[in-house]
């Protein structure tokens, strides 16, 4: 571990976590690295300019187009994910707009699995339309569907893995080989996975997108999204963000790369928590369903045990016989989880779909996203399994 | 509620934003209610809502009265010690931190209060060095770098019968392992940069009080001396509790793996880990510490001063540093770093050999880890 890089795959997770994409040693040798907070960088000389614009080698020149801390953060991300190449962004949103910006034209077609993030899903049919992209929706794994819906104006394939918030798993060989089989790009969003638990670049996806606001900096207090994929297939995106201006901050990239450090703890932590808990709330009987990979009972379980090391934190499950406001009060008694949208924090949230982000749609079209009155999701954080159980546990049975 | 669900959620009740992270204040000062009419605060010195909210934390955690935050473990360290008058007489663990025995020998012997140094592991001789004039034991709770465990329970009974404060800094030894209030300490000192902050990014301290009373007093000193955390490092520190528990469980079992590891090696002499069998405390640190002893292992090597230089130069993972209890592992010489500023005579007498090699084992994975460690001796070729 001389100088930074992104090959340390013959070192374990924990220590990747920890080391990756650093240099060894840093400058006036500090032991963490410094936050570079300048907007602005400076050249020595004319003749530095003309020779940095000639010859093109790394360094900095404005803030905009990129910082010493969001570069170390890329290339801790990249190792992690088993890339090439990460492009950081100030948020997940800014992540997969700065990708489909750069990716896609008039006249391109994209398709979507239709259980996914509602903001993304906007942001494609409103948005993304009005520039002349149409966006298709199918039915979440069902692979004929999205293999029948490819012409060829397709460009680009998109799925979550696993979906927010019903945690279906998709079979990524089947994806892959789909857009292989039509030379059209695969995008994953792997938040709810995190590389801990699974590494779609392994599968043959072309880009991973993720909300680092969530696992990766774990303690619900900076936002940020990256796009992972080969180095190639980035240049462009990255030279786009340096126009749209969707840059994180080195303030927030040193809070990102600190969250990082204990990531592979974190996540083992949340693995094990979200497993205990789905398995209790499955045994309780005001429980009538629960959403999670990890049990036997989710119809992808077999797609997750073939993919995923662990199956993360995140839990969605329908109260038996309650209309929304006796749910609703369920969440009202939880007195450790606090009640609030985001996930992959250490601290516990807990959020009712249907009030938090459907509120406004009518009924009949959040049956169809299957977004249900009596649904709730639970983020687990890492807090001790038995306080999290017994406080569920009092919160669907306290009258 | 458990200690992680308590580190997590104490003191990081919601405020009117709802923010799941409590704002960060800067605030040097706040505006008042009218002259002479104080609100909750009023300048940053005296009180700051982000240092309030760590502090409650930490005195949550440590089953205290109160506690307090500190720009820096030393300067927690001076508050307790501000708190003997001239003439006072301390007894102190020689197995010590040589900042601490900088300041006893160095600083407090300007306002006339003298030390006598002896091995906490031996209750007795703690029970003999008190004098009529002796205000305050302080003991490590693991002793920096030796590892002696000294019997806290025993410790207290004698102080406690003496009317003497017992003062015990258990930064080697966080509250998820041993809290030593609830052992019959009045005192504790964490040097919070270690285990509690745990990234190696901000400097803090904290002095954790068994009674308001006492509480009082020290926040009187801490006021009036000024050696407070900033807003900035409350809130870092404040982040890095949460992942505590977890990071030194961790950092425990590496630790005991790693300690293994070392005693089976023909290059090293000796290993100093409480986790350890052949540990002369070892009984003793099973029934204060359960199944977890923190991450730092001391050994010596076989060969003199030169080879455990060579050794602590050549790993590639541990950092040559000094300080501990943070994500990445360190490694260093303590007669030449850490207890450089022991007087060499008293380095001798407390049994810290010019061969010691002392590391702070981090979130790696102990695979990696080990097979750093068994490079470097290999370099180093001990004896």
């Amino acid at each position: 571990m001389t100088s930074s890089s992104n090959s340390k795959s013959e070192l374990g997770f924990g220590t990747q976590s920890v080391h990756a994409g650093e240099a060894r040693q840093k400058p006036n040798d500090a032991i963490t690295d410094s936050i570079c907070c300048a907007s602005t960088y400076t050249f020595e000389s004319t003749q530095s300019i003309l020779d940095y614009l000639k010859e093109g080698h790394e360094r900095e020149e404005y803030g905009r187009y990129g910082n010493p801390n969001e570069k170390v953060v890329e290339r801790k991300l990249a190792a992690l994910e088993g890339a090439e190449d990460a492009i950081v962004y100030s948020s997940g949103m800014a992540a997969i707009v700065g990708l489909l910006m750069c990716k896609l034209s008039a006249g391109d077609e994209i398709i979507f699995f239709d259980q996914c993030y509602h903001r993304s899903r906007e942001f494609c049919v409103k948005h993304l339309s009005r520039f002349g992209v149409v966006t298709h929706q199918v039915k979440t794994g069902d692979m004929v569907a999205m293999e029948s819906a490819i012409n060829s104006k397709t460009k680009m394939l998109v799925s979550e893995s696993p979906t927010n918030p019903h945690l279906t798993v998709i079979d990524l060989e089947s994806f892959v080989a789909i857009g292989k089989r039509h030379g059209i790009e695969t995008l994953i969003d792997s938040t709810l996975a995190t590389p801990y638990n699974l590494k779609p670049i392994e599968w043959g996806v072309d880009y991973v997108w993720h909300s680092a606001t969530k696992y990766m900096g774990g303690h619900n207090d900076l936002l940020a999204g990256v796009i992972c994929g080969s180095t190639q297939k980035l240049e462009p995106v990255r030279k786009l963000r340096g126009i749209l201006g969707s840059i994180n901050s080195p303030h927030n990239m040193y809070l990102l790369e600190r969250g990082l450090k204990t990531f592979a703890l974190r996540m083992e932590r949340h693995n094990h928590n979200g497993q205990r808990i789905a398995e209790f709330l499955e045994s309780h009987p005001r429980v009538q369903r629960v959403y999670y990979p990890g049990l036997e009972s989710h119809p992808s379980h077999a797609f997750a045990k073939k993919t995923m090391k662990g199956f993360s934190g995140l839990i969605t499950f329908l109260v038996k016989d309650a209309d929304w406001k006796q749910t609703a009060a369920i969440i009202d008694k939880c007195k450790i989880p606090r009640i609030g949208p985001s996930l992959g924090g250490v601290e516990s949230l807990i959020e009712q779909p249907m009030v938090m982000s459907y509120f406004d749609y009518p009924s009949e079209q959040r049956e169809q996203f299957g977004i249900y009155d009596n649904m709730i999701r639970m983020a687990v954080g890492i807090e001790d399994t038995d306080d999290l159980i017994e406080d569920l546990r009092q919160a669907l049975e306290t009258p | 509620m458990k200690f992680r669900t308590r580190a997590i959620h104490i003191g990081s009740e919601p405020d009117s934003t709802g923010a799941v992270v409590p704002p960060i204040y800067l605030s040097t000062t706040f505006v008042q209610p009218g002259p002479g009419d104080w609100g909750a605060f009023d300048y940053s010195r005296s009180g700051n809502p982000t240092r309030a909210r760590v502090e409650k934390t930490i005195a949550d955690l440590e089953g205290a009265a109160g506690s307090l935050a500190f720009s820096s473990g030393m300067a927690a360290t001076h508050c307790a010690m501000g708190s003997l008058e001239a003439g006072s007489h301390v007894v102190a663990g020689c197995d010590m931190y040589g900042g601490t025995y900088r300041l006893l020998h160095k600083i407090c012997n300007r306002n006339n209060i003298s030390v006598t140094l002896v091995h906490a592991d031996d209750s007795k001789a703690i029970a003999a060095a008190i004098r009529p004039e002796t205000k305050m034991v302080w003991v490590e709770s693991i002793g920096n770098p030796l590892m002696s465990v000294p019997d806290l329970e025993q410790i207290s009974q004698i102080t406690n019968k003496a009317g003497v404060l017992l003062a015990v800094d258990s930064t080697f030894v966080p509250p998820c392992i041993l809290k030593p209030l609830e052992l019959g300490a009045d005192i504790v000192m964490h040097s919070a940069t270690k285990y509690f902050g745990g990234h190696s990014d901000c400097l803090a301290g904290a002095l954790s009080a068994k009674t308001p009373e006492l509480h009082r007093q020290l926040y009187f000193i801490q006021n009036a001396t000024g050696g407070v955390i900033g807003g900035l490092e409350a809130f870092l520190l404040h982040r890095g509790i949460k992942t505590m528990e977890l990071r030194v469980r961790e950092q425990s079992k590496s630790a005991l793996a790693i300690a293994r590891w070392l005693e089976s090696q023909r290059s090293v002499a000796r290993v100093l880990y409480p986790g350890l069998a052949s540990h002369p405390d070892h009984q003793r640190a099973v029934r204060l510490m359960g199944d977890q002893f923190g991450g730092m292992v001391t050994f010596d090597v076989r060969g003199d001063i030169e080879t455990a230089k060579r050794v602590c130069k050549a790993t590639e993972l541990f950092g040559l540093a000094v300080s501990c209890g943070a994500v990445e592992s360190l490694i260093e010489q303590p007669a030449t770093m850490s207890h450089a500023s022991y007087d060499p005579a008293a380095r001798a007498q407390a049994g810290i050999r010019d061969t010691l090699v002392r590391i702070s084992v981090g979130l790696e994975d102990p695979e990696d880890l080990i097979a750093d460690l068994d490079r470097a001796l290999a370099i180093a070729g001990g004896a």
